[in-house]
């Protein structure tokens, strides 16, 4: 052990025997020196007394308020930490997977309704022009139907810039 | 308020939609985030705004939240950050590690302060005294190993260092708390003793 016995170091080594941390050689070392030298008995009690100080020193408190003052700003927030948790994605994903089979179905229909027997060179046209799109779209029930899938619609594609907005805010 | 609830189960109940559950967080770490944002601005009133920031910012982020480090060395983070813009929005000095105004200031400490604290005889005021005039890092660093109770290396993972290096910066902050109750306090620790 070739340490040198200036005052900050004489400190440094009894804060580690203080703390736990001295290696066991040290820790012997130090309590052979502790009960032979008048200098590191002396420094060894100024230091357990700050020790003591430190320890027996507790935490400032804030104003009895404060968790209500927390909580009310808290309440204001209308994105609560996990909003997306609320729902349950099952449900979302059950309600996409029902008007995407809604549209397949509408163009299945549609397409077998079409005759393509005629389907000539000259004869594509005139089916083109023959074509009855209100024979599709005359039911209103058929029309409010398209109506809401296009809100939804609207509306995941809001949440889809949402997330892209959060997610180059969170990077920049 | 007591709850048998540790921070992690709280910290799902309030992620899974239970706002009030994050009152529980607030009541168990008010006094912890207080007494470290007050380390940094060193004032009462400012200290309570700041951390009511700390807690907000915190539940905003509750998500980012991953579990793999202690929830009070997660929010010391966003304590120092909170901590240090507001001190640059107010224009404060912020005193560095080896700012010698700090002793210069810690000279000139407020007579009736000083005054107080020989009136109140507590050693409890001495030393908060004694810390208050320490560099923010010293007593950041005094104030999580004795009065937050976090270890060399959940110290030194909260303010992303090496332990050695938080064992190396614990060490100096206690002598420099050391040579300040001495110069300071002399007397009034000789009248407690």
């Amino acid at each position: 052990m070739n340490r040198m016995n200036t005052t900050p170091d004489i400190e440094q080594r009894l804060w580690e025997y203080i703390d736990g941390i001295s290696t066991a050689d040290e820790k012997s070392v130090i309590e052979q020196l502790l009960k032979t030298d008048a200098e590191w008995k002396a420094k060894y009690k100024t230091l357990m007394e700050i020790q003591s100080l430190l320890k027996s020193s507790e935490l400032d408190a804030p104003s009895m308020r404060f968790t209500q003052n927390v909580m009310d700003e808290i309440s204001k927030l209308h994105i609560a930490p996990a909003a997306k948790k609320y729902i349950n994605q099952k449900i979302i994903w059950g309600i996409g997977f029902f008007f995407i089979a809604l549209i397949l179905g509408f163009l299945i229909f549609g397409l077998s309704q079409m005759d393509f027997s005629t389907a000539q060179p000259s004869g594509i046209s005139k089916e083109i022009k023959g074509f009855d799109i209100s024979r599709f779209f005359s039911n209103s029930w058929v029309n409010a139907l398209m109506m809401v899938n296009i809100l939804l619609g609207l509306i995941l594609f809001d949440n889809y810039l949402n997330t892209k907005k959060r997610k180059f805010r969170k990077e920049s | 308020m007591s709850t048998g609830l540790n921070d992690t189960e709280i910290i799902n109940q309030v992620v899974g939609g239970n706002q009030q559950a994050y009152a529980l967080l607030v009541n168990r770490y008010q006094e912890y985030v207080f007494t470290l944002v007050l380390r940094i601005v060193k004032n009462r009133e400012d200290a309570e705004e700041v951390s009511q920031d700390v807690f907000i910012k915190a539940y905003k982020n509750l998500n980012s939240f991953r579990g793999d480090s202690k929830f009070s060395t997660w929010l010391y983070t966003i304590v120092n950050n909170t901590g240090i813009s507001f001190l640059r929005k107010r224009k404060l000095e912020i005193y560095s590690l080896d700012n010698e105004a700090v002793f210069e200031r810690a000279d000139n400490i407020d007579s009736g302060v000083r005054a107080n604290v020989i009136e109140q005889k507590s050693k409890q005021a001495m030393v908060n005294e004694a810390i208050a005039q320490l560099s923010r890092e010293d007593a950041l660093a005094i104030t999580l190993f004795y009065k937050a109770e976090q270890s060399l290396e959940e110290m030194a993972k909260a303010m992303g260092i090496e332990t050695n290096a938080a064992k190396v910066r614990l060490h100096r902050a206690r002598t420099r708390l050391k040579s300040k109750m001495e110069n300071h306090f002399s007397q009034e620790i000789k009248d407690l003793n």
